[in-house]
């Protein structure tokens, strides 16, 4: 196909979510949502 | 904002403010590119002329592209706009907490690196270790000031922390009866350079520390050069054992082997692959940042080699991962799926108002690159926060409050980047560092190159 789009975490979408719970980053792309990994 | 560039054959599409990735053929890589400034029939006429000579291309094949772009725009996949502004000034209103200390365990170190920003371990002071008591303070002050957060994250940091390995080793039995008391879950993490790493250090470190930093620059020359002894004398032969036995016995996770690129090591890539094949799997590699004047700091004419390192270092990377003996680069992790909410993005590393360092005697600053400039003293674990000025002036570093960021496509993976770093080349905590923020363009086109190519090379294999 001309065009194909890979599956991603919409940004917009993660508005609804900032628990925080997340590791502080000295990084940023390379972490993953608390939340998402106990909901898994 | 969409950024659009090839790397390694593939034409890649990422829409910066939705996070989406798209990989597009030659056809729709042009069409978008000429999207948002000309008319669907100029776009036609300029396509159907480019490619006169493909057959495939036809008019109805690029009004058809058009609609599949138009559709991905509705969808907030393609051209979405940046309408985050707002919550990254509301998140900083919010109450503060904290959840990270960075503990200098020691102010001391047992190799005297030409490169270190802490000055061989001393931060510009006197040599001290951290008493069991102020350490004990610190994580009292941490439970106090966290909050809801059920997650806390110590590091053990210097100097060289195991100088102080028995206070490291109390610290952390009483976190651990701690973390019972008040519902929190400590995660430990430390930085060493291997050189007190005994077998009773390595125990205890795969017992209770959640991630280890063994920090080695690459091959045995580049090592040698700036990583010494009190002596003089390189540490390459004495730590690297060490560091394997520790990163098998971790079962090759929870721990990074973690170098330092400088002017003398431009090809640095080389050293990178040095450690993957000494059998190490997770391997950091930074850019050194120092004085211009100094004869290892990197140079603005260095950048060419550096950027062109990091596209060998991603293609190498790949052809390893498909003969099954691939290992893993710290900034080509990117979890497209599962990342970082937008609050996370915006917001950036916490620096002064989540995560603090500890000085040996207890004294507070806005992170570990801060500790020994006096301005930057936010109070101390015994009297809290002091400095609420310089605390706010912190809450304030977001991706919004540096203007060279607005129009960056790597703005949502990098959220300004490091405060320390602007300051100490720009003076201002709101600046950018134009070197590192050129670099870390690349690593993201590269980090989002390799999920491309691992989700095509899934695609071929199902089919």
């Amino acid at each position: 196909k001309r065009i194909q789009t890979l599956d991603t975490r919409n940004l917009a979408q993660s508005v609804s979510h900032g628990c925080g719970e997340c590791q502080t980053s000295c990084g940023i792309a390379n972490q993953q949502c608390e939340q998402m990994k106990e909901n898994q | 904002m969409v950024h659009q560039y090839k790397n390694n054959g593939y034409n890649i599409v990422l829409d910066a403010n939705s996070g989406s990735v798209h990989v597009v053929d030659d056809v729709a890589y042009d069409i978008i590119a000429l999207y948002e400034d000309h008319t669907s029939q100029e776009i036609v006429t300029a396509i159907l002329e480019k490619y006169a000579d493909h057959s495939d291309v036809t008019e109805e094949e690029v009004l058809g592209t058009l609609k599949d772009i138009e559709q991905l725009k509705e969808d907030g996949r393609l051209f979405s706009e940046d309408t985050y502004e707002n919550l990254a000034w509301d998140f900083k209103n919010r109450a503060t907490v904290i959840k990270a200390l960075c503990l200098h365990i020691a102010h001391d170190c047992n190799l005297a690196c030409k490169y270190c920003f802490a000055g061989k371990g001393e931060y510009c002071g006197d040599k001290a270790l951290m008493s069991f008591e102020v350490g004990k303070r610190a994580l009292d002050f941490l439970i106090e000031n966290s909050g809801t957060r059920r997650n806390l994250e110590v590091d053990f940091f210097g100097g060289e922390p195991l100088m102080n390995f028995d206070v490291v080793k109390q610290l952390v039995a009483y976190a651990r009866e701690q973390e019972k008391i008040h519902n929190k879950n400590f995660r430990f993490t430390l930085t060493t350079n291997g050189v007190l790493l005994s077998d009773e250090v390595i125990e205890f470190a795969n017992k209770e520390m959640y991630n280890v930093v063994l920090s080695l620059d690459g091959r045995k020359e580049t090592n040698d050069r700036l990583r010494v002894s009190r002596n003089g004398k390189g540490s390459y032969d004495m730590i690297v054992p060490r560091f394997q036995k520790m990163a098998e016995l971790r079962h090759q996770e929870g721990y990074y082997v973690r170098g330092t690129y400088t002017h003398y090591n431009t090809d640095f890539a080389e050293d990178i692959l040095h450690i993957a094949d000494l059998g190490f799997k997770q391997v950091a590699m930074e850019p050194v940042v120092a004085d211009p004047k100094e004869d290892y700091a990197l140079k603005e004419e260095d950048l060419p080699v550096l950027l062109n390192q990091y596209d060998i270092l991603a293609k190498e990377m790949l052809r390893r991962s498909r003969g099954g003996d691939g290992f893993t680069f710290f900034h080509y992790m990117i979890d497209l799926t599962g990342g970082p909410c937008i609050y996370k993005r915006i917001s950036g590393c916490g620096v002064g108002t989540e995560y603090m360092a500890v000085t040996p005697w207890g004294d507070l600053y806005p992170c570990h690159q801060f500790v020994g400039n006096e301005k930057f003293k936010l109070g101390d674990v015994f009297n809290g926060i002091q400095n609420q000025e310089l605390r706010d002036e912190f809450k304030l570093c977001n991706v919004y409050a540096r203007k060279e960021c607005h129009d960056c496509f790597a703005k949502m993976f990098c959220s300004g980047g490091c405060t320390a770093n602007a300051y100490h080349s720009t003076g201002s905590l709101t600046g950018t560092y134009k070197l590192g923020c050129d670099l870390h363009r690349k690593r993201i086109e590269c980090a989002i190159m390799l999920k491309v190519a691992e989700a095509m090379d899934h695609e071929e294999s199902t089919v």
